[in-house]
């Protein structure tokens, strides 16, 4: 667990002489303007849960890499609380004494950077096994912790080569490598998939989600890109100016942006992969209803009763059939299909492509909702609600 | 205008004589433990036969380079040197080289790296640099002779004073240029300042630190001349002896012993360009 609490960090020399000035509202620029110091982060508040990946999302200068840096105090703050769990208690790093600070650094929180950091004189394994050197380990509790790894990653033939011998996503897996290997609880990344094409990219987000679900590390991941963010995130919080100006699950981020600025940037999101079927869907109640049938279409002239869950077509009846959400689509058959709420919106779009059929949701209330043409181009657009 | 010429040179007199009067002991403890550190090496190495030495000096280079021809120029280079007669003047060259350039690493290393962590301490350093640099040599080779006396231990501390800032700016440079984030790699999993130093800014500063010895070891050799005028003993002897009897022969030989003799230093320790 982390937790942000009231954090500001400025930037500059003697820092402490800005807190009385944002007391009294200075922004960022006026601040810069009469005192030449710089606010790096303004009024944080954030949790990040056990096992959660928390994504710090926003521009250039926004703050987010700033933040990321308070919690192991590469960024001192200048006011307010950084929490972490450390031997069974919450601490504030800041409180903490010098050697507890290097202890935490060395067993509890480790960092992967954006561009990579290794270092060109030791060999892949060698950087591996670099926060285990510096902790005094034993030799061969090393070699064991960094084959592991090597393995993990699947770079074993390469752990007597020269990091610039390796490509970029590679040097990337080096760096995860190294910060997995002191088996620290709290991982903390700094766009570490930035500077990589946007092939590796993709393979490394995948990689980090299957290894977050074995390892359920708490993980926060500083990212300036909103679709990294919602593929990642169960948490992202969105800053601008120093600020965290909206946070909440994905989901949230997209279907109710805060400000004009959150939307900007969902505007250029996919939302196939982040919204799901429950959150495009509307209610039954919402369609054209006839003796306890809903017309779920229109134009196939298509009812369904949601009491018998049967269903008719042209007054015909048609099979209804169910899909769960690890069942191959190629067995869906033509005929009106029912989802859990929990489906995702690319696979409401491909049942709806196959079936040539509206789909019916199931919600954990036991109601139904349907997605018809209408919701689904309405979700594309995002112009739900 | 002239009339009330300000005292500087005499203050600066009084200085040096105070120093004199009150520093004697050390100056002079410092002189005979360098004339000892010197003479005892020199005395050493020239009780190898000349053949022996130039065999370990071609192994050394075909193991430290592993390139022949650059092998052969060094033996040859040697055997020219000896044939000439320039050989004990020569060696007492090298190891004055030597002495100078380990004291210049010795001080100058740390000092780079300190003034590297503490941007006042480089800020002061510099203008400081600067002089001893460009300062001509002979205007504090005076206050030097009236410390430390005749001989070699004069244009050693000359010749430290003059090659000195390369290795303090190339150290300098190279510790303030390490990546920002290997640094804050370092810190992040937890290293110590010391292992910050030993374990991060070295290895990263290592290129530019060597870079800063092999140039320390070019300017104490184009020192050789001076040494020798405030009675150093080595290649530049000969040089001032062919300077003062018009000795063009003698000149040329003892010329070609030390661009010899740098050209073989420098190519034997350049560093290497690392491929990758």
């Amino acid at each position: 667990m982390i937790e942000f609490k009231n954090v500001d960090l400025v930037f500059g020399k003697n820092p402490e002489r800005a807190l009385p000035l944002l007391d009294q509202g200075y922004d960022r620029d006026r601040l810069q303007g009469e005192t030449g110091l710089v606010l790096g982060v303004s009024q944080a508040n954030l949790k990040v849960n056990k096992g959660e990946i928390c994504v710090l999302m926003g521009l250039s200068g926004s703050g987010k890499s700033s933040l990321l840096r308070c919690v192991n105090g590469l960024n001192p703050v200048t006011r307010g609380e950084v929490l972490i769990e450390h031997k069974g208690e919450v601490i504030n790093f800041f409180d903490a004494d010098a050697h507890t600070q290097r202890e935490i650094r060395m067993k509890r929180i480790s960092m992967v950077f954006q561009k990579f950091a290794l270092m060109p004189w030791l060999t892949v394994a060698e950087n591996i096994g670099f926060a285990l050197d510096v902790q005094g380990l034993a030799k061969d509790e090393i070699a064991r912790r960094v084959d592991a790894q090597l393995e993990l990653v699947g770079l074993t033939e390469w752990r007597d080569h020269k990091p610039s011998a390796l490509s970029g996503g590679m040097q990337q897996r080096v760096g995860l490598a190294r910060a997995l290997a002191t088996e620290s609880d709290i991982l903390l990344m700094d766009e570490p998939f930035s500077a990589l094409d946007p092939l590796i990219r993709q393979q490394l987000q995948e990689e980090l989600l299957q290894l977050q679900s074995r390892l359920q590390k708490t993980i926060v991941f500083v990212s300036h890109d909103l679709d990294e963010a919602l593929k990642l995130g169960n948490t992202i919080a969105i800053m601008k100016d120093g600020c965290i100006v909206q946070q909440g699950n994905p989901q949230d981020i997209v279907l109710n942006p805060a400000t004009q600025y959150v939307e900007d940037f969902v505007a250029h999101t996919n939302p196939l992969h982040v919204l799901l079927c429950g959150d495009i869907a509307d209610p039954l109640t919402a369609l054209p209803a006839n003796e306890g049938q809903y017309c779920i279409d229109t134009k196939q002239d298509c009812w369904f009763n949601p009491d018998s869950q049967e269903a008719h077509c042209q007054n015909q009846s048609v099979p209804v059939q169910r899909w769960q959400e690890d069942e191959p689509k190629s067995a869906l058959k033509g005929c009106p299909t029912l989802v859990s709420a929990k489906a995702s919106f690319h696979d409401a779009l491909e049942i709806r492509h196959r079936t040539g059929y509206a789909v019916l949701v199931e919600c954990d209330d036991r109601s139904f909702k349907v997605i018809g043409d209408d919701q689904l181009y309405r979700g594309l657009l995002g112009k739900l609600g | 205008m002239e009339a009330y010429k300000l005292p500087l040179g005499r203050t600066m007199e009084r200085f040096v004589d105070w120093l004199v009067d009150s520093g004697a002991w050390f100056f002079d403890s410092l002189a005979i433990a360098l004339e000892w550190l010197i003479d005892g090496a020199t005395d050493n190495l020239l009780l190898l036969p000349p053949w022996l030495f130039i065999a370990i000096t071609g192994v050394l280079a075909q193991w430290l380079r592993r390139n022949t021809g650059l092998t052969i120029f060094t033996v040859l280079s040697f055997l020219l040197i000896w044939n000439l007669g320039y050989w004990e003047a020569t060696i007492e060259t090298l190891v004055m080289v030597v002495c100078a350039t380990s004291l210049c690493v010795l001080i100058g290393v740390p000092i780079g790296i300190a003034a590297a962590h503490r941007p006042l301490l480089y800020t002061l350093l510099r203008p400081v640099l600067d002089l001893m640099q460009t300062v001509p040599t002979f205007v504090y080779l005076i206050p030097t002779l009236t410390l430390f006396g005749l001989g070699v231990v004069p244009g050693l501390i000359a010749t430290i004073v003059f090659s000195i800032a390369a290795p303090i700016r190339l150290t300098y440079l190279g510790i303030f240029q390490v990546p920002k984030e290997l640094v804050e790699a370092g810190k992040s999993f937890g290293c110590s300042n010391r292992q910050l130093l030993w374990r991060i800014e070295l290895p990263a500063a290592a290129s530019s630190i060597a870079a800063g010895i092999t140039q320390c070891i070019m300017l104490s050799l184009s020192m050789v001349v001076i040494s020798a005028l405030v009675g150093a003993n080595g290649l530049g002897r000969p040089v001032v002896r062919a300077l003062n009897t018009v000795d063009i022969a003698s000149g040329f030989e003892a010329g070609l012993a030390i661009v010899l003799l740098a050209i073989v230093l420098d190519r034997l320790l350049k560093q290497r360009h690392e491929v990758s």
